[in-house]
C-alpha cells in the first residue's frame, strides 16, 4: 500500500467497521427514507398517474432529508471522543481522512438508500426502464449530498441546536442535486433522455469531490481549535 | 533596517485602515455622506421613477415596482459577493475588520432579498395573475435569502467570535460557489417546466428614462448597503476591541452621554 | 409631466395597491432596519459602559457580575 493511500484507508476501514458495530443507526436512516416514501400517497391520494409522476421528486426529496438526519453522525462521536482532534495534530494530510470519513459515512448511509429506491419506485408504479436511471442518478447525487453536508456537519459541530442550524445552511445547497437527481428521472420519462441530467450530476460530483474536503477540513481545523 | 524601511510605507498606505482603531472613526466620518447621498439619490429615482419616466405600453403603470425590485434584487447579489469577498480576504489575511465586514453587511443583504421578492410578488399579482410562480428569478432569489438566513444563523449560533467569524466566512464562500449553480439549475429546471414566462427586468421597449431611474436608484442603495453597514460594524468593533486603550478613550467621550 | 392629476397620480392606473403597497414595504422595511441598527448600537455602547463602570469599582463580586454581563 502506498503512503498516501495508507492513512486513507485506515480510516475507511475504521468508520465502516464502526457503522458496522453501529449498524441500528443505519437502518434508521434507511427506514426513514422508506417510511417518508410511504407517507406521500396518503397525502396526495392514491390515484396511480398522479403517483407515477410524483414519483422521482418523492424518492429524491425522502433520499435529501435521510441524508440530513443521518449528517450530524459524520464527526459527532470523534469530536466528542477527541479522536478527531487527534487526528487533526497528526501529520497526515486532513483532506486525505476527511474524503476517507465521508466515502465511510456515503457507504453506510447512502449507499443502502440508493439499493432500496428502485424498489420503492415500483411501489408508485414507475415503469421499470426508468429504474436504471433512478439508481444511476442517485448513485450520483448522494455523495455530492454527502460531500456538501459534511462542510455544514463540520460547521455545526458541537453546537447546540446544531442540528436545525445544519438544515438551514445545507438545504439550498442541495437545490441544484434535487433539480438535476429528479429531472434525470423525469426527463427519462419524457423521453428527452437523462443523458444531460447524469453528465451534469456527473459533473458536479467531481467539483464537488475536488472542493468540499479542503473546505470540510478548513471548518473542521476551526472547530476544533 | 527592514522595519525603518516598512513603516514610512506603512503609513501612507491605504491599508492601514485595516486597523480597528483608524477605520472605526473613519467609518464614523464617513457613514453620514453616504447616508446623505442615498437619501439625495433616492428622492432624484422616485422623481424619475413617477414623473419622468412613461407609462408602460404593455404593463401599464405596474410596471414602475422595477425601480425598487431591479435595484434590490441587484443590491441583494452584490452584498453577498462582497460579503464573500470580505470573507475570503479574512480567511487569507487574517484580519478581524474583513470578518466585522461580512457580518455587517448580512443583514442589509437579507433586507434586499425580502424586498426583492415582495416586490417581484406584489408585480406578479397584476402581470402573472399570481403573487407566486416559480420563476427562475423569484426562485434563485429565495435561494439566496436563505443562504443569508444560514450564514447569520450559523453566526450568531457560535459564542467564540473567532470560531463564528472564520466559519461564516467559510460558508458565505461555499454558498458564492454555489449562487451560480443554483442560479443556472434553477433556470433550466423553470424553463424544462413551464414555458418562458414575462420577464420583470427584460421589458422589450426599456425607454431611456426608465433605465436611468433605475441606475439611480440602484446607486441610491449602494449608498444606503455602504451607510448602513459602515453604522453597523461601528458597535462592533467596540464590542470586539474592548479591551484595547483606544476604546476605554472612546468610551470615556461617550460616558454620559447614552 | 405624465398625470393628469394627483388622484390619477396616487392611483397609478389602477395598480394603486401593487405600486404603493410594494414601496410602503420597501420604506417599512428600510426604516425598520435603520432603527434596529441605532438599537443595537445603543446596546452595545450601554453594555460596554456597564462593563467599564464594573471594572472601575473592582473587587470579586464586580469581578462576577463582568463575567455574568460579558
Amino acid at each position: 500500500m502506498s503512503r498516501t493511500l495508507g492513512p486513507f484507508a485506515a480510516v475507511l476501514r475504521r468508520d465502516l467497521l464502526l457503522a458496522w458495530r453501529g449498524r441500528a443507526d443505519v437502518l434508521v436512516t434507511l427506514a426513514f427514507f422508506v417510511v417518508v416514501v410511504c407517507l406521500f400517497p396518503f397525502g396526495v391520494g392514491a390515484e396511480t398517474n398522479q403517483l407515477r409522476s410524483i414519483a422521482p421528486g418523492v424518492l429524491w426529496v425522502a433520499a435529501l432529508l435521510a441524508t440530513l438526519l443521518s449528517l450530524h453522525r459524520l464527526f459527532a462521536q470523534d469530536h466528542a471522543d477527541g479522536t478527531l482532534e487527534q487526528l487533526l495534530l497528526s501529520p497526515e494530510p486532513t483532506v486525505l481522512w476527511v474524503v476517507a470519513k465521508i466515502v465511510a459515512h456515503w457507504i453506510a448511509t447512502g449507499m443502502p438508500l440508493v439499493l432500496v429506491a428502485p424498489a420503492l419506485a415500483l411501489l408508485f408504479d414507475v415503469e421499470q426502464g426508468a429504474l436504471g436511471v433512478l439508481v444511476l442518478s442517485l448513485a450520483l447525487g448522494t455523495p455530492i449530498l454527502a460531500l456538501l453536508g459534511a462542510v455544514g456537519a463540520a460547521l455545526t459541530l458541537g453546537l447546540r441546536g446544531g442540528g436545525m442550524l445544519l438544515a438551514l445552511l445545507v438545504l439550498p445547497l442541495f437545490v441544484p442535486v434535487l433539480i438535476f437527481g429528479a429531472g434525470a428521472v423525469d426527463s427519462h420519462l419524457s423521453g428527452t433522455g437523462a443523458d444531460a441530467h447524469i453528465l451534469l450530476l456527473g459533473g458536479g460530483l467531481l467539483g464537488a469531490l475536488a472542493l468540499a474536503p479542503v473546505a470540510c477540513a478548513a471548518a473542521l481545523r476551526i472547530a476544533v481549535e | 533596517m527592514m522595519k525603518e524601511m516598512k513603516r514610512p510605507e506603512r503609513g501612507k498606505s491605504l491599508f492601514r485602515f485595516a486597523a480597528p482603531q483608524l477605520f472605526y472613526p473613519l467609518a464614523g466620518a464617513l457613514a453620514p455622506w453616504f447616508a446623505g447621498a442615498a437619501a439625495v439619490l433616492t428622492i432624484i429615482g422616485l422623481w424619475l421613477a413617477f414623473f419622468v419616466a412613461p407609462t408602460d405600453a404593455q404593463q401599464g403603470e405596474v410596471y414602475r415596482v422595477i425601480f425598487i425590485h431591479v435595484p434590490a434584487a441587484w443590491m441583494s447579489m452584490f452584498v453577498y459577493l462582497i460579503m464573500a469577498f470580505w470573507s475570503a480576504v479574512g480567511l487569507v489575511m487574517n484580519t478581524r475588520l474583513s470578518f466585522m465586514m461580512a457580518r455587517a453587511l448580512a443583514p442589509t443583504g437579507a433586507m434586499f432579498c425580502v424586498v426583492a421578492l415582495v416586490t417581484g410578488a406584489l408585480w406578479g399579482k397584476p402581470t402573472w395573475g399570481a403573487y407566486w410562480v416559480w420563476d427562475a428569478r423569484l426562485t434563485s432569489q429565495l435561494l439566496l435569502l436563505f443562504l443569508y438566513f444560514g450564514f447569520m444563523a450559523l453566526t450568531e449560533a457560535i459564542e467564540d467570535p473567532r470560531r463564528a467569524d472564520k466559519a461564516g466566512a467559510i460558508i458565505a464562500l461555499v454558498g458564492a460557489v454555489n449562487v451560480p449553480i443554483i442560479y443556472f439549475s434553477v433556470k433550466w429546471w423553470n424553463t424544462l417546466h413551464q414555458g418562458a414566462s414575462v420577464s420583470l427586468t427584460k421589458a422589450p421597449s426599456m425607454a431611456a428614462t426608465m433605465l436611468a431611474g433605475m441606475l439611480v436608484m440602484a446607486l441610491a442603495s449602494w449608498a444606503y448597503t455602504i451607510a448602513v453597514t459602515l453604522w453597523r460594524v461601528r458597535p462592533l468593533i467596540l464590542e470586539r476591541e474592548r479591551h484595547a486603550e483606544w476604546v476605554a478613550a472612546e468610551l470615556d467621550a461617550l460616558e454620559g452621554r447614552i | 409631466m405624465q398625470w393628469e392629476s394627483w388622484s390619477a397620480f396616487w392611483q397609478m392606473g389602477g395598480a394603486a395597491p401593487f405600486v404603493w403597497g410594494s414601496y410602503g414595504i420597501t420604506a417599512l422595511l428600510v426604516a425598520g432596519e435603520l432603527i434596529m441598527v441605532m438599537h443595537r448600537r445603543k446596546d452595545a455602547l450601554r453594555r460596554l459602559l456597564r462593563l467599564r463602570r464594573a471594572r472601575a469599582g473592582g473587587g470579586s463580586g464586580r469581578r462576577a457580575f463582568e463575567e455574568i454581563v460579558e
